[in-house]
């Protein structure tokens, strides 16, 4: 079973450009909407509140793992619904930016992996969530199955 | 998030193994594979034709049962195993939500680097 996301988008600005607003904090966070308490450091915990119309209420914990200058920039995070859950004691995803320089600008490469880690109750949000168009990008699970047997 | 709310979803994580580790196993994935068709089989049809004891077969048909893959049925002295699509719909949705979220926010990137 497929459980990893990735996602590659070009960028028509350098690759210092992109480094800078994933890496900036401040940055980040306008466009990631979150608005982050300081700056990112390999291996410290990132905290701040999710800046989302409708998700204001959700605070933001990741643990920073690589900044590889230009190159990737990687952290861990969770997927508790918890509002108290604390990082150090939960399950967590990675998700790695990947920078490459293109003739166009850059080529970013995102991916999310470790969802095997997650206990089964994130389906709880993806039924509150259920309003959205993904519903119809649903498969058939049998045939899904059957093709990766 | 209420406090009965919050108490719901510990109780939920307890009784819920994750599905993902549940599948991340190539026995598993296989055994899945037979029982999706649709028929319910017994652990005896479901040990013909592999190279795995009956009793590592029956481990294997726990891990399943406990993350809600599969589900068993008494029929006479033999318990029957079946699919239950639901925890991978279920799961198939959630990554697909959080792929979409990972599409809006890198469609708000694109602009503040290319502006």
């Amino acid at each position: 079973m497929e459980n990893r996301i990735e996602k590659r988008i070009e960028l028509k600005a350098p690759v210092s450009r992109v480094w800078r607003a994933l890496t900036d904090h401040r940055e980040f966070g306008e466009w990631f909407r979150v608005n982050l308490d300081g700056p990112f450091v390999p291996g410290e915990i990132s905290r701040g509140q999710i800046t989302y119309p409708g998700y204001e209420h959700v605070k933001w914990q990741a643990v920073v793992q690589k900044m590889e200058p230009e190159r990737l920039f990687s952290f861990t995070w969770h997927h508790s619904l918890d509002p108290d859950a604390d990082i150090s004691k939960e399950p967590t995803t990675l998700v790695e930016f990947r920078l490459e320089k293109v003739q166009a600008g850059t080529l970013l490469t995102l991916t999310e992996s470790g969802f095997e880690n997650l206990p089964g109750d994130l389906r709880l949000e993806a039924f509150r969530r259920n309003d959205g168009g993904w519903t119809e990008q649903m498969k058939n699970i049998e045939s899904y199955v059957a093709q990766r047997p | 998030m209420s406090r009965r709310g919050r108490s719901r979803i510990t109780a939920k994580r307890r009784a819920h193994a994750s599905v993902f580790a549940a599948l991340g196993d190539e026995t598993r994935l296989s055994l899945v594979a037979k029982l999706c068709g649709g028929q319910p089989r017994s652990i005896s049809q479901l040990t013909r034709g592999s190279r795995l004891t009956r009793q590592a077969i029956t481990k294997h048909l726990r891990v399943l049962q406990n993350a809600g893959v599969v589900h068993s049925a008494r029929t006479g002295r033999e318990s029957r195993f079946a699919f239950n699509p639901e925890p991978m719909e279920e799961i198939k949705k959630y990554l697909d939500l959080v792929s979409e979220r990972w599409d809006q926010a890198l469609s708000r990137l694109k602009p503040f680097v290319e502006g």
